[in-house]
């Protein structure tokens, strides 16, 4: 049981469990990263996916079951602990503050200080750099994250999580508010992370054409479970389409009429 | 410097101007307030040459200095999202219980002021925990708050003013001196507003009261923020009290009533402070406290009563909040 396959994943889930009140959401999910692999992950609404990066990122806490991170069990009981020891997560709602500017939020919570002031100057310097880095283009770095573009706000949350010294990178749909041409950019960096720095990653993903861009492997959630894990090269959209499809169908020919809830 | 030069060339001129142009619009209500106030000093000044005597700025810069320290403290409460009723009965409890544990528990005074000082962070600390973890709206949290130790306030002095302890050193740096207490606030508002725009804790204060999630997500610690800024409200409250007290050297059960709290909250408007969070400087909260009491000093000189002076203050509050919704569209805006 203890470290199956001889060091090679990065994160392991086993039986994870996680309930709000009397829902539960997670039934006891078992799930694995190697190192330097990305997963796709996939699921209907609802189906409990960004839970699951939640508990992983120490955002929220597991009633049962335990996670490992390369072979040690943890017991995360924040994000920042998560954060220290090299998780690093891009939000659904991207977790930006619109009244702080460009640097600020990207340094949000990793801020640099001279004794107990903020570096300010550093924090501009670093994230000129990585922003000219990723390819994205701001304004200005002084500009308050309210007054940009849903790609560039996703940009610098993807920016924030990479450029922080990540050994892991959890992506909830980070090309939900993109336009073509920086969907294409995101997707760019994931693959250089991957390819120049072998970072292991989470993706959730709504467009299963994507998943084959940058995904190894591919990890189907439903009712609570993994209940579908092949590696990217043995399945196909038409395939990850059907699989989420089909249970909706088998929902409507037991209820006919219904299938519209 | 020259890394924001750089980034100006990499992206459209319009949304660099556009951040600039909140940016100064933020800057532009401090200098307003300022502007106000210079402009009342004048107006006061030409209809009574009394206004700028040595003998008025000093009577001013002493009535000035609960409002300037709670206003600014408040600021940074409102900042991250949450709210203080009862801050102005802390102001009269601290001195309370300072007075009991010198009179009553033979305390010496430094112990006293300890533990006045305590007493009323642990009412912010109740605030706080009560708020955050139960999870009831701090405008409620604290009004129980208000009433409760505007009870107990009357109950433990019995309802008579007491008289501070008698004249050393410590009770003239604690505000007997005639210039103490203004020492104190402009003290305390210059650390305030270090904190808030130089240190991580005034970052995450702003961060928590602009996206409470969000925050949370990206692991700042949001209840340590909010349930520390509920502390240092409350303790700085008390401890102006103190200051007040030994200024008066009375110590007033009734001190505490809801005039000094909402004229606080009014100055942290008129300074800009956002009541849902995330926006507000300490310098305007300090300068708008300066506006309403140059304004309430210059009225009573020319014998103009407190019911005109409601008057003012009502439409100087209203047109606040206007500018600040005129800017929170604004803000929006750019979001589309």
């Amino acid at each position: 049981m203890e470290n199956g396959n001889n060091g090679q994943d990065f994160l392991r889930a086993e039986n994870v469990v996680k309930r709000f009140g009397a829902v539960e959401v997670l039934k006891g999910v078992d799930m694995h990263v190697k190192k330097g692999e990305v997963l796709g992950l996939i699921g209907d609404n609802g189906a409990g996916k960004s839970t699951l990066l939640k508990t992983i990122t120490g955002f929220h806490r597991p009633d049962g079951g335990r996670l490992l991170i390369e072979g040690r069990e943890v017991n995360l009981r924040s994000v920042s602990q998560a954060r220290s020891l090299g998780i690093q997560t891009v939000y659904q709602d991207l977790a930006l503050v619109n009244e702080l500017s460009v640097f600020h939020n990207m340094f949000l919570n990793g801020e640099l200080t001279v004794g107990p002031f903020l570096n300010n100057r550093k924090m501009k310097e670093k994230t000129a750099r990585y922003l000219e880095d990723m390819g994205v283009r701001i304004p200005s770095i002084d500009t308050e994250v309210a007054r940009l573009s849903g790609g560039q706000r996703q940009a610098i949350a993807v920016a924030r999580a990479v450029y922080s010294d990540a050994k892991m990178l959890l992506l909830d749909e980070p090309l939900a508010a993109m336009g073509a041409k920086e969907g294409a950019l995101i997707l760019d960096l994931i693959q250089r992370l991957k390819e120049e720095r072998g970072i292991p990653m989470i993706l959730i993903v709504h467009n299963y054409a994507q998943v084959f861009d940058v995904c190894d492997r591919v990890n189907l959630l439903r009712n609570g479970r993994i209940e579908y894990d092949k590696p990217v090269a043995e399945t196909s959209v038409e395939e990850l389409t059907e699989l989420v499809v089909a249970e909706y169908r088998k929902a409507r020919a037991r209820n006919p009429g219904d299938g519209q809830a | 410097m020259s890394e924001t030069t750089a980034q100006d060339k990499t992206g459209p001129k319009e949304a660099g101007i556009g951040g600039r142009l909140l940016g100064v619009l933020v800057r532009v209500r401090e200098v307003s307030v300022l502007i106000v106030a210079v402009g009342l000093v004048a107006y006061f000044q030409a209809a009574n040459p009394a206004f700028l005597s040595e003998s008025n700025i000093l009577s001013l810069a002493r009535f000035a200095v609960p409002y300037v320290v709670i206003a600014s403290a408040l600021c940074l409460l409102l900042i991250c999202g949450e709210l203080d009723l009862s801050v102005g009965q802390s102001f009269a409890f601290a001195p309370i219980v300072m007075y009991l544990a010198y009179d009553r528990f033979f305390l010496v005074l430094p112990l006293a002021v300890i533990a006045g000082l305590l007493a009323v962070a642990l009412v912010g600390l109740v605030n706080g925990v009560i708020t955050v973890y139960l999870g009831v709206s701090s405008l409620i949290t604290t009004l129980g708050m208000f009433f409760l130790l505007a009870g107990l306030n009357v109950i433990l002095t019995g309802g008579f003013p007491a008289t501070t302890p008698d004249t050393n050193t410590l009770t003239q740096i604690l505000g007997e001196y005639s210039w103490a207490g203004t020492i104190w606030a402009l003290v305390i508002v210059a650390v305030l507003q270090l904190v808030l725009s130089r240190t991580r804790w005034g970052l995450h204060t702003y961060a928590t009261g602009g996206n409470p999630l969000g925050s949370r997500e990206a692991g700042v610690g949001v209840s340590r923020i909010k349930i520390g800024n509920f502390i240092m409200c409350a303790t700085l409250g008390g401890f102006v009290g103190i200051i007040e007290s030994f200024r008066i050297n009375s110590i007033d059960p009734l001190a505490g009533g809801p005039d000094i709290v909402l004229l606080c909250i009014a100055s942290a408007v008129i300074g800009g402070t956002a009541l849902l969070g995330g926006i507000g400087t300490v310098t305007g909260a300090f300068l708008g406290a300066l506006v309403l009491v140059i304004l309430r000093n210059g009225f009573t000189l020319q014998g103009i009563d407190s019911d005109t002076f409601n008057v003012v203050l009502g439409v100087a509050i209203l047109v606040a909040m206007v500018l600040n919704v005129y800017i929170a569209r604004l803000r929006g805006a750019g979001r589309a």
